[in-house]
């Protein structure tokens, strides 16, 4: 339960159980018919609200699906790719659903590494530190939107006015100029999400054996030292982790741009899966709105594979 | 020399540098007391940092605290003018309160999310069992199917998940944002995992006295995950009670509204009532702050094993 390395999906998932080495007892019948009872209320879900979806959203992808009629519409082979693919929105939006990842993902990974390091340095008043960085993350997106769009108000809002205050006579709207919409959102993102990296690594400084440090001190290692040659290769596998759900995590954004800006101002920042809800809920598109939806489906999945080559590659190195 | 044994290991493994450190501690005494020293300074540094970040990331809660303290009218002001008034009122929230629509937030916010995590915790450990402890044909094809699953981020899928409530008459009702929410494959992993790690000793005693699967399942391995069934409830409920692209759209029924829902339309509603908008963000954080306050650590081991994220 504490090592959350471990509980990362594949590397656990792929690792055969001592049951299935030692077949635990004869198949009966009996056997087989309580395997499928087990298993029949949770498959049923997963049938009808996660496979068919799945099914269903590639099947529409072809056709002209439409919300206002019953049906797939007629074949539209690959029509709906061909839109999106040349449609310059599908292109501003995939590069702002991409831009919000290259924003947020680094001081996401690396803020909440430091947090930890220190947090788990201090012997004191650790609670008050998680409770400053991780709170945040468990509260609703859309409570989060609340505060910090409130902060961002034009010039009577905090940040303005603190703008103001260091001399910057006409601060610019954050949320409302193209150009720094989509950092006010990161910033807004890196303050929610971080308690959940920083829980993640103070899990894997945990698992680093003490002795570990004590040698280290003993030789003299300063604390700097320390952290470079045992915590940061100690944490490697915590930081693939990492950086790989909060990848796919910015990939998936939606909440705080439906917030904060409705993808505005103008265009600048419609993220993908934006597109893909407007595409369906406005436009009434189901099958156009299905393709958008497979082709994010498909980069999350290439990130997750890349992902998966690299931790093939770092357990080749440690073994 | 000794200092140098550490540095040069960076790209080693973990067993390795445990040797290389250790090994090269006779010959360290000397350097001891300037290590001291650097961990005192690293120490205070650490703290100083910490805290300063700590009190970055309070400021914007407690502005929203203070604004929601605030009246109306001084807030729509500025945010100097909040800064200097001090006469603290609760009309925000004695107004929220007293109009209603935030009891029926939580309400549905709470049946949706109480219901949810009963049976994605009680079906996802079902499931695991089987997987764990029972032999059947297919039983590899379950296991690469709900593997698959583990890729497709829910959100992804709103539309045919729309189209099916739809189908089914199930929009506008409580079921459509809990039966979707049900399958959580990870919950199912996490609990294989530990099952896995429960010696089958236990089950084998309790069926040479007859007792069926269901039977071990209810009274020996149920009352044994209670930590890993807690961490999988709360993190459950949160991700359901936090949900709001779902409810957003199969709900539009106002009286159902689930409070990411309901704040979703308090800044078009509330307009210049400003300090009524961060007061409701308030009143919609609390149940969750709360919950954090009082389960604390199961918060955090839950969220840590489960790599569950939004």
């Amino acid at each position: 339960m504490t090592a959350t390395a471990e509980i990362e999906t594949s590397a656990v998932v792929k690792r055969p159980s001592r049951y299935e080495e030692e077949a635990g007892g004869p198949r009966t019948a009996g056997m087989v018919r309580a395997g499928w009872l087990f298993l029949l209320p949770f498959l049923f879900f997963y049938v009808v609200f996660l496979i068919w979806p799945v099914i269903y959203m590639v099947i529409t992808s072809f056709f002209n699906t439409s919300m206002v009629r019953t049906g797939f519409g007629s074949f539209a082979g690959f029509a709906n790719y061909h839109e999106m693919l040349t449609k310059p929105e599908f292109w501003s939006a995939l590069w702002h659903t991409i831009q919000f990842t290259i924003y947020t993902t680094p001081p996401l990974v690396i803020l909440a590494f430091v947090f930890a390091v220190l947090a788990n340095r201090v012997t004191h008043g650790q609670w008050f530190f998680r409770l400053a960085f991780f709170v945040p993350f468990i509260l609703p997106s859309a409570a989060i939107a609340l505060i910090w769009n409130f902060i961002y108000t034009p010039t009577t809002g905090l940040w303005n006015e603190f703008q103001t205050l260091l001399g910057n006579d006409a601060p610019s709207p954050v949320l409302g100029t193209p150009s720094l919409a989509m950092i006010g959102i990161a910033v807004t993102t890196l303050w929610w999400t971080i308690g959940f990296n920083f829980v993640l690594y103070l899990a894997g400084l945990q698992d680093i054996p003490r002795e570990l440090y004590e040698a280290a001190a003993v030789d003299g290692a300063s604390p700097w030292q320390q952290i470079r040659s045992i915590t940061i290769p100690m944490l490697s596998r915590t930081t693939t982790l990492v950086i790989l759900l909060q990848i796919v995590a910015s990939l998936k954004i939606f909440d705080q741009v439906y917030l904060m800006t409705q993808g505005g101002p103008g265009i600048s920042t419609q993220v993908l899966l934006g597109l893909v809800v407007n595409t369906a809920f406005t436009d009434y598109r189901i099958g156009a709105a299905s393709a958008a939806s497979v082709l994010l489906f498909i980069v999350i999945l290439l990130i997750t594979l890349i992902r998966e080559v690299v931790v093939r590659a770092q357990e080749r190195r440690a073994a | 020399m000794s200092e140098s044994t550490v540095t040069t290991e960076p790209t080693s493994g973990p067993r390795r540098s445990r040797n290389g450190v250790s090994a090269a501690a006779p010959a360290a005494r000397v350097q001891q007391n300037a290590g001291a020293r650097s961990g005192r300074t690293f120490t205070i540094v650490s703290w100083a940092v910490l805290i300063i970040f700590a009190v970055l990331w309070l400021i914007p809660s407690l502005w929203a605290i203070k604004t929601s303290l605030t009246d109306n009218g001084t807030s729509a002001v500025g945010a100097s003018a909040i800064l200097k008034d001090w006469n603290l009122t609760l009309g925000s929230y004695a107004t929220l309160l007293s109009n209603g629509d935030i009891w029926n937030w939580y309400l549905a916010s709470f049946i949706t999310a109480t219901l949810t995590t009963v049976f994605a915790v009680f079906f996802s450990a079902m499931a695991a069992y089987a997987l764990s402890r029972l032999r059947f044909h297919g039983r590899r094809w379950v296991f690469l199917l709900l593997l698959g699953g583990i890729l497709v981020p829910p959100p992804v899928l709103i539309v045919p998940v729309f189209q099916t409530l739809n189908v089914v008459g199930l929009l506008n009702t409580y079921w459509a944002v809990v039966l979707p929410q049900i399958p959580t494959v990870i919950a199912v992993f996490v609990f294989k995992q530990f099952f896995d790690g429960v010696p089958p000793d236990f089950e084998e005693s309790a069926r040479i006295d007859g007792a069926g699967f269901w039977r071990s399942f209810r009274s020996i391995i149920l009352p044994l995950s209670r930590p890993v069934i807690a961490a999988m409830a709360i993190v459950t409920f949160v991700g359901t009670w936090n949900n709001l692209i779902l409810p957003l759209f199969v709900l539009s029924n106002p009286k159902l509204m689930t409070i990411p829902v309901g704040l979703a339309t308090v800044q078009g509603s509330y307009g210049q009532r400003l300090s009524d908008i961060q007061a409701s963000s308030i009143l919609g954080a609390l149940p969750l702050v709360i919950l954090f306050l009082i389960f604390q650590r199961r918060i955090v081991e839950g969220f840590a094993c489960s790599g569950l994220k939004g």
